[in-house]
């Protein structure tokens, strides 16, 4: 039985190319993600400036960071 | 769903491109080979990569090597519409416009290189860079219609990859890249010279100048045993290096001497002898040559692996 809509040949071609390149720009999303994850992550772990005193970053209190060890 | 152009597509023959028409335009079984090649030049070099940082490298080269495939077949049609082998490709075949593959090849080199130098080094995305380049422009377009030599130095585009591996890991070339990439471009001539033997009207009949077209049958088998000879010692030499090892240069002896007998076989066979069993022995260098190639990179491999290393601490000049 004929539907009221015709499913050609082309369009099913169509919806595989489209969803190929869908599958192909999550991939390549979740690619980015995972890199941006290991370079951030790569130098051990992150310790942004929390606007307080620490000791261990002044050059007064730690000799290493004049050049004194 | 109705679509007019569906019946228009129907009319004019012109089929629409399907998804797997765009993938075969990056030649996926080359790309399976760079993919190999490179994956092994990244792992057998001593670095500590972080495996997605390896992982989308890998990627990045894949998709390098790939836009230089749909470059090539972009520029190449008109001779892939007159040879058999090539004849079903999507641009000559006509389920893809030439545009699209110029559009794909150059939007792929567009993202993968600057990837890979983020993802990597710069060193590394300027040798994928030079590598499209050298392929898609110097091989493709200049090299392949001009000189019987196209084959020879247009084989370094696709010796590349494993130096490209090598640097992404460690950041500089060294002798053990320059080996790999020595290996692969030794090996291409009498790799592609033994297809152009068996495949033989398609290159006269599309005028590239093949050296089988332009020297004769019998200067390709000389020159198909003097590459094979000359392709066993860099082989062998790579094991004396901190990438070989026992079971490298095992691997290796064996398979270069069957390579090299092969080789003779082809010397010595006449044109009536090849013609007579159609071909065989060409056919079979030619199979056994992709063996060869993948037997040294698995050697590669294996000799990178701890209980490799174990073995090779055992003898005195890889232990020392």
């Amino acid at each position: 039985m004929m539907g009221l809509t015709h499913e050609h040949e082309l369009h099913r071609r169509r919806f595989g190319r489209n969803l190929g390149v869908a599958l192909v720009l999550g991939a390549f999303i979740v690619l980015i993600f995972a890199l941006t994850i290991a370079k951030v992550s790569g130098g051990g772990v992150i310790e942004a400036f929390d606007h307080t005193y620490r000791p261990a970053l002044d050059p007064a209190v730690n000799p290493a960071l004049r050049g004194e060890e | 769903m109705s679509d007019i152009r569906a019946e228009f597509a129907r009319q004019d023959g012109h089929a629409e491109a399907s998804f797997g028409d765009y993938v075969q335009l990056l030649k996926p079984r080359v790309m399976s080979l760079v993919v190999f090649t490179a994956l092994v030049g990244l792992l057998v070099a001593p670095s500590g990569l972080h495996p997605v940082e390896a992982l989308a490298s890998i990627i990045f080269i894949a998709l390098g090597a790939g836009a230089s495939g749909a470059l090539n077949m972009w520029w190449d049609a008109d001779i892939d519409r007159q040879m058999r082998r090539t004849a079903a490709r999507p641009v000559p075949a006509g389920r893809v416009e030439p545009r699209e593959a110029l559009g794909l090849g150059l939007g792929l080199s567009l993202i993968s290189v600057p990837m890979l130098g983020l993802a990597a080094n710069w060193m590394a995305a300027g040798l994928l860079a030079f590598t499209i380049f050298f392929y898609a422009v110097i091989y493709t377009m200049w090299l392949k219609r001009w000189t019987p030599h196209n084959i020879v130095i247009g084989g370094a585009a696709g010796a590349f990859p494993p130096m490209i591996g090598w640097v992404v890991a460690t950041g500089h070339v060294g002798i053990e890249a320059v080996l790999m990439f020595a290996v692969i471009f030794m090996w291409t001539p009498p790799h592609f010279w033994a297809l152009a033997l068996f495949m033989k009207d398609d290159y006269s009949k599309a005028r590239v100048p093949m050296l089988t077209v332009t020297h004769g049958r019998r200067a390709t088998r000389m020159q198909i045993l003097l590459y094979t000879l000359a392709l066993a010692p860099v082989a062998l030499v790579a094991g004396f290096t901190s990438i070989g090892g026992p079971i490298y240069l095992a691997v290796a002896l064996a398979l270069n001497a069957v390579f090299v007998i092969g080789a003779l076989r082809l010397w010595r066979r006449g044109e009536e002898a090849a013609q007579l069993d159609g071909y065989h022995a060409e056919k079979r260098f030619f199979r056994f040559s992709l063996a060869y190639l993948f037997g040294h990179f698995a050697a590669f491999l294996v000799e990178a692996t701890p209980w490799a290393a174990a073995l090779r601490a055992q003898f005195a000049f890889w232990g020392a």
